[in-house]
Order: C-alpha cells, then structure tokens, then sequence
C-alpha cells in the first residue's frame, strides 16, 4: 500500500503553492489562449526553483533522481490546478524514452537540458491507433545517417517541442530517433483541440533528417514508457477529479435554492457522496500504481504488475474523472455551463484525457489480456 | 360529443391544400409562409379558430405538417430562435391575453417576425424560480421594474419576454408574483451577453432600471403571476421533451449512426468494436422510444395546456442526449481530441449556427439538456411528488412571507 511520508507531504504543499502564485485560474485561462500554450518564466522557475522538470531525471545528469511517488504527487497537483505546460511531454514521456529507449550518448546530450528547463522534448508515437505495435512510420539510412516519412498523430506539445523523439519502424524493428524542432521536412500543425490546457499536433516527416538513438528493438522500452506515462496521467486525473469533487461540495454547502442549500437534498448530497467514493477509489488505483512503478524501477517489482496497475489507473481515474467533473457542472446549475466558471475547463479535460493514449475500455482490454482474462 | 371541433383528417388536407395553392413554400420565404399558414389557422391546429388554428386535437398538427411535406420539397419549420415564443410563448397568450393582444402578438411570433425570451431565471433563483428577487411597483396605469434576469436565451435577439417579478415581497412567494410581457426596447433594459462551454453565449445577463411596463401587458391578474408561469413551463417541458426525432432513426440517433458507418474500425481492437456497436445501438433504442413515448403522450394529449407528465420526455431527452454524445465522442476516439469549431466567443445567431452539425459541439452543448428547463433533479421531484403522489421534502419556504426565506 502507499502512504506518503512527511518528505511527500511537504513536496505536495511546495508544488501546490507553486501552482497557486503561478498557475492560479486567470494564469491558466490566459495560457490556454495564447499561441504556445505555455508560459516559459513558469517553466523556466519550475526547473530552477523547483526542480520539478528533472524530477525522475538520474542525478548524474543532473536531475534530481526521485522516483514515481513524487513524479505522481506533483502531476496530481498539477491536474488539481491544471497546469498549462509541456510537462507530460518532456518531464515524463520525453525523458521516460530516453531512460528507456536511448542509448548512454544520447541520454547524455538530451537530459540534463531537460532538467536544466533548456530543452523542452517530446515522444512522437502514435499513428492510425494507441498501440505500440501498430507503429509504421517509416525510417531509412541515407548518407550515412537517417531520414523519416510519414505522419504522428496527437504529439504532445509537438508544435513547441525543441526536440521530438520519434518512434519508427527500421529492418530492427521499432527504433527511437531524434529529430530536431527545426529540421528539413518536418511538418508541425497544432490540433484545435477540446481541451485547451494540453497542447497537442500532427507532426509530418518528408524526409527528416534524423538521429537514431536506440540500439536495436525499442518496442518493449516504448511499452513501458507508455506505461509509466499512463500511472502519471492517472495522477493528473485524480487531482482534477478531486478538485471537481472540492469544488461541488462548497457549493452544494452555499449555494440556497427554497431557503435550504442545496446539499441538503439527497439528489445534490448523493451525488457529492458518489464521487468521493469514485476519487478515493481512484486515488487507490493511482496511488498503487505509483507504488508499482516505484517498486518495478528500484527492482523490488516486476514490470507485469507495473502494466497491470497502470492499465487499471488509466481506465478507473478516466472514468472517475469524467464522472467528477459532469456532475460538477449539473450541481452548479447555469454557472456551471457558461464559459465564465472553470468547471467547464475540468471537463473537457477529462474527456480528453480519457481518450489520450486509448479511453477507459482500451485499457480494461490491455489489462484484460495481461490478466488472461 | 368530442371536445374537438368536428374537422376531419380529409378536411384538414383539403385546407393544408387550399393555402398551397395560394402560396407555395417554394416560391416564397419562410416568414412570408408562415404568415399565410398562420391566418389559415394551420400553425397550431388546437388553437381556436381565428388565432392561428381551428380548435382540433394537438396531435392533427402532423397532418398539416405532412400534406406540405406531400406537395413541397421545401418545408419552413419553427425558425430556431422562435423555439421559446411558439412553445411557450404562444401558449400562454393564447391562454391568458385579451383578443386584442393575441392578435397582435401571435402572428408575428409563429411567423418568426418577433424573438420572444423567457425571463423567469435569476442569480439566486433557478430551481426555485418562485424565490425570485426583482421588484414591478404599481405606478398609475404602468408598473416600473428593477433587478436582473439571468441565462436568457435569445433576450439579444428578443423584440417581446415573459417576465415573472414580484409585485408583493410580504406574502409566501408564490402569492406575491405577477407575469407581464415586456417590451424588451423599453428605455432601462440593457441584455448582455454570457458565454458558455462552447465559446457561444445563447443566452444572456437583462438587466431592468426603473423599466415601464403597461398594466394591461400583465398576463393574469396580480399575484396569479406563479399560475401563468407555471403553464409557461410545462409547455417548455413539453417542447424540449418532444424535441425528439419525429421520424423513426431521425434526429440526434441519424448523426451517431453516421458516424459509426464512417469510422474506421481498424483503429481500434474487434473487443472494442464489439463494445461500441452495442452502446450504439442502445443508444437507437433509447432515442427510438423517446420518439414513440412523445408519440403516446401527444396522442393522449387534451385540449388545454399540458400536465406534469411531460416531465417524463424532458427527463428522458435529457439525460439520453448526454449519454448519446458522450457515446459519440468514444465512437470518434482519438479525433474526439480535436474540436475544429474552436472557442471563439461569439453571440449565437439563434440556433443556426453552423457547429450544430458537429458531434464535439453536441457533446458539450448537451450538458445543459439535464439543466436547462428545469434540471433532472426537479424533474425527478416532479414525478415523485406531482405524478406518482409521493410525499414531499420538508419546506422551509412554505407558508412564510418570501422577505422572510433564506436565500443565496
Ligand atoms: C442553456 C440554458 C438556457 C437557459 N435558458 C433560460 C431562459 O431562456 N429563460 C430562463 O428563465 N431560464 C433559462 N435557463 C435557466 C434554467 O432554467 C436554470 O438554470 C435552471 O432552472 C436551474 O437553475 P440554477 O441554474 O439556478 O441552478 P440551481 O437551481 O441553483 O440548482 C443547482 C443544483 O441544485 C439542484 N437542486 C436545486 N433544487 C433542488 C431540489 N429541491 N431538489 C434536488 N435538487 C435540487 C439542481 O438540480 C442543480 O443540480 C437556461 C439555462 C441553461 C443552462
């Protein structure tokens, strides 16, 4: 089981203040209008003051080589205030390739700049579906280096990335390679998307001149990047999910309709009382998973029950989250559906973090199969 | 002897034909239409002769409907920001206006010449609509009003509203409300817009300063104002509920099937295609009843206004709408990411905005079906205590002067 220690406590009161002076409502609605999608001083403090972006980055690359309990901790405070950064893309999927997938080389000459905050990076990976193995881009040696052709579908912050990682089908299999933000015949069209606090793109290739930096077959590293992505967006979920939750319940406390408020119903109060058992059962699966992952990466674990864990996060806190932040909006009446009230932000949000990587029955599947059911 | 005028199926045709022959859809506008259909008394059949209709049963309006549909590719529906004045507007002008004033009124409202909103919600006000806080006082032959409305639809494009205030703050609410028509170019009204989930703002902010209104535009008498607005909202319950496809597949169910047939099921596992063909087609027979629970209920519609049973088709409509463009959303998967309309903030042109037809649009919209015209809790309560007869809550707002009721 995890419990979380006074260290623990104490990050989760320094993210979380963080995110109130930096991340505060109007911070979040001006982000999430604005071209990048992001605001480099908060990123730039997030790596400096805060070491957050070289959170799970080892220290011999500067990082500060913490594991997936505090990795989880800060997504959730992150999720809870809805952060409008390329954290998911560079301080988790970005860096779990590389730790992964890429050779020592490589590793070198990407992560300390991640954690430093100078090179913010992504993983171009998914095509016609979610699935690793369903990967066709093409890679081919020319001159004594590589180039792609083809097309990555929903890369995260793949518009602003400084450097995209991208998976790609070689006579080895599926290798990682790296690509530059400014190379020749790369392509990168933001998606209008619905939720405007995560920023994502069609990343094209004609060509793109391209480094290789896996030795040999990366589809199992790609697996449990992924993997170790989903338990992080599951912690994502459980705070914007216990945020919605938070919310809901001040006002069903405040909020007076016939002279009585109206928490005071059973529809309202009921309504409260489902969610909290959905956010604490989801808490459960993010918060176990955050365990497994901590336990696989310090070889205390094995990577079977890590998948297992994140498949079932990913499909329960999608569901918990969606199932929050609706009925947040019904319990707030007319306010909850206008533009003006954030709770529309948590919303959108959670439908489309469920349908990231697969939604919540993609995974029930993954997970049915690694269970043999 | 049948509470009908006696006018049969055949007669009707015959009349639905008469006004073709006068004047064809095809060849003029919908206002100039609608206008004809109206003084044939072909727009609303159940209203009596001389008001827009001949005094028939609710439920021979789709006969009208389907003999021009027989002779005419093209058919003028209810123009969608007459939705609130021919649902509800019309009926309760026909209810409770003088001769005089239904004759102004009512034409123009079917024809789609004049907008008519609904101002019956306030800031602390929604549910309990009864509660609420704005002030008319008699002055001679006028009454002057102060205070706010809130999430009024169309009030931007509104020439007449529906305006529930209070003429007596020291009796229990419902006793101390009176119901006026509101001239909404009357000096002291200013409509502002608010926006919502989807960057539209359908709906409005109205705010009254020291605002005249006539005595003779107060609909029912002084302090009955509860009775009229109560019948105002049933027939909104009746309108949204019976919002639904009047053609068997029609309607919201033909968009999620469309793209079901569209979508690439390659992208995703058999299982997982499996699991979405049986939502899908859950999802048909939920809309596939709703057509047909509308259709029993118009069928056993009187003459008059409607009951609190219509809460059963809002309700349904309502909570099967959200789960059909939720469903829709998972159907898209992964291209659900992306919603082209944008959120601009923009005034909605009254229905016809050009995002309607996008499922992503739909999804977010759809979360106001269960808010919107009265919430699904209220309507749960509604067929608890006022259909079914079961007990109600404790009231703390029962009985007691309205000054003297908590409120938010
Ligand atoms: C898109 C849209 C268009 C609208 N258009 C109009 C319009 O044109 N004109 C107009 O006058 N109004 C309009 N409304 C307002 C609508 O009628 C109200 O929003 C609705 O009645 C709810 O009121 P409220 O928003 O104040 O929520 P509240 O009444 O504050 O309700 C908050 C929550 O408490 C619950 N609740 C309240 N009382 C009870 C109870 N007794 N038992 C159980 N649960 C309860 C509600 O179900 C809801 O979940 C519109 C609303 C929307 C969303």
């Amino acid at each position: 089981m995890q419990t979380f220690t006074d260290e623990h406590e104490e990050l989760r009161a320094t993210v979380r203040q963080f995110l109130a002076d930096r991340s505060d409502e109007n911070a979040v609605r001006e982000q999430m209008a604005s071209e990048r999608g992001f605001d480099d001083s908060v990123w730039q403090q997030l790596a400096e003051q805060v070491g957050l972006t070289g959170l799970i980055v080892p220290e011999e690359h500067g990082g500060a080589g913490y594991g997936y309990v505090e990795l989880c901790i800060v997504a959730e405070e992150m999720g809870r205030a809805l952060l409008c950064a390329p954290y998911l893309s560079t301080a988790v999927m970005a860096t779990n390739a590389l730790l992964h997938c890429a050779n020592a080389e490589a590793q070198k000459a990407l992560l300390s700049g991640i954690a430093e905050g100078s090179t913010r990076a992504t993983l171009a990976y998914a095509e016609a579906g979610w699935n690793v193995g369903d990967i066709a881009l093409n890679a081919q040696e020319k001159d004594g280096g590589w180039v792609l052709d083809g097309t990555k579908h929903h890369v995260l912050d793949g518009q602003t990335a400084d450097v995209i990682l991208v998976a790609a089908r070689t006579g080895a299999g599926i290798e990682l390679f790296r690509v530059e933000g400014d190379a020749t015949g790369l392509t990168r069209t933001p998606i209008p998307e619905l939720d405007q606090t995560r920023r994502l793109a069609t990343v094209g290739f004609a060509s793109a001149p391209a480094t290789k930096v896996s030795d040999g077959d990366a589809q199992e590293g790609l697996e449990r990047t992924l993997a170790l992505t989903l338990i992080v967006l599951a912690s994502e979920q459980v705070g914007g999910a216990q945020w919605c939750l938070d919310t809901a319940a001040d006002y069903a406390k405040s909020r007076l309709q016939f002279g009585r408020p109206i928490g005071s119903y059973q529809a309202i109060k009921h309504k409260c009382a489902e969610v909290l058992v959905d956010v604490e059962f989801a808490k459960s699966a993010a918060y176990g998973a955050s365990r497994a992952a901590a336990d696989c990466l310090d070889g205390e674990g094995d990577w079977d029950s890590l998948f297992q864990s994140a498949h079932m996060a990913k499909s329960f806190c999608s569901e918990a989250y969606f199932h929050a932040a609706a009925e947040n909006i019904q319990i707030h009446g007319g306010m909850g559906f206008t533009w003006e009230h954030p709770a529309h932000l948590y919303f959108k949000r959670a439908k489309a973090s469920d349908l990231l990587f697969g939604d919540a029955s993609h995974h029930r599947e993954a997970l049915a199969d690694r269970l043999g059911i | 002897m049948s509470e009908f005028a006696s006018i049969d199926e055949a007669e009707l045709r015959a009349r639905t034909r008469v006004l073709l022959d006068e004047i064809h859809p095809e060849q003029t506008d919908s206002q100039t239409f609608r206008q004809a259909q109206y003084d044939h008394g072909l727009a609303l059949v159940h209203f009596p002769e001389g008001f827009g209709g001949l005094g028939l049963s609710p439920k021979m309006n789709l006969i009208v409907r389907d003999e021009i549909l027989k002779h005419s590719k093209v058919f003028y529906d209810n123009p969608p920001a007459s939705i609130i004045g021919i649902g509800m507007g019309m009926p309760v002008v026909n209810t409770y206006a003088t001769d005089e004033q239904k004759r102004r009124w009512l034409p123009k409202i079917f024809s789609g010449e004049e907008i008519w909103c609904q101002m019956f919600s306030e800031p602390s006000a929604g549910s309990d609509v009864a509660g609420l806080t704005s002030r008319a006082v008699r002055d001679g032959d006028e009454w002057v009003v102060n205070g706010q409305k809130v999430w009024t639809t169309v009030a931007h494009l509104s020439r007449w509203g529906m305006l529930v205030t209070r003429t007596n703050p020291d009796v229990p609410k419902h006793d101390g409300l009176s119901y006026f028509v509101l001239d909404m170019q009357s000096p002291g009204v200013e409509v502002r817009p608010l926006y919502q989930i989807t960057g539209e703002a359908e709906f409005n902010e109205v705010f009254f300063n020291d605002v005249r209104i006539p005595h003779e535009n107060m609909l029912g008498k002084e302090g009955q104002g509860w009775r009229v607005a109560i019948t105002t909202l049933m027939n909104e319950r009746v309108a949204i509920g019976g919002g639904g496809s009047k053609k068997k597949g029609g309607g919201a169910i033909s968009q999620l099937l469309k793209l079901w047939k569209e979508r690439d099921p390659s992208t995703a596992s058999a299982a997982q295609n499996a699991i979405l063909r049986d939502r899908v087609t859950q999802a048909y027979i939920e809309q596939e009843l709703l057509r047909l629970t509308t259709q029993r209920a118009s069928a056993a519609a009187k003459a008059g206004n409607p009951g609190p049973e219509g809460s059963v088709g809002k309700l349904f409509q309502a909570e099967s709408a959200k789960r059909l463009w939720e469903l829709a959303l998972d159907v898209l998967g992964s291209d659900g990411l992306a919603f082209e309309a944008g959120y601009e903030l923009r005034q909605a042109a009254g229905g016809t905005d050009t995002t309607v037809g996008l499922a992503k649009y739909q999804f977010l919209r759809s979360r106001a079906n269960s808010i919107e015209g009265g919430t699904s809790e209220i309507m749960k309560n509604i067929l608890g205590e006022r259909v079914l007869g079961l007990p109600g809550e404790p009231r703390v707002d029962k009985d007691v002067a309205w000054k003297d009721v908590p409120r938010s």
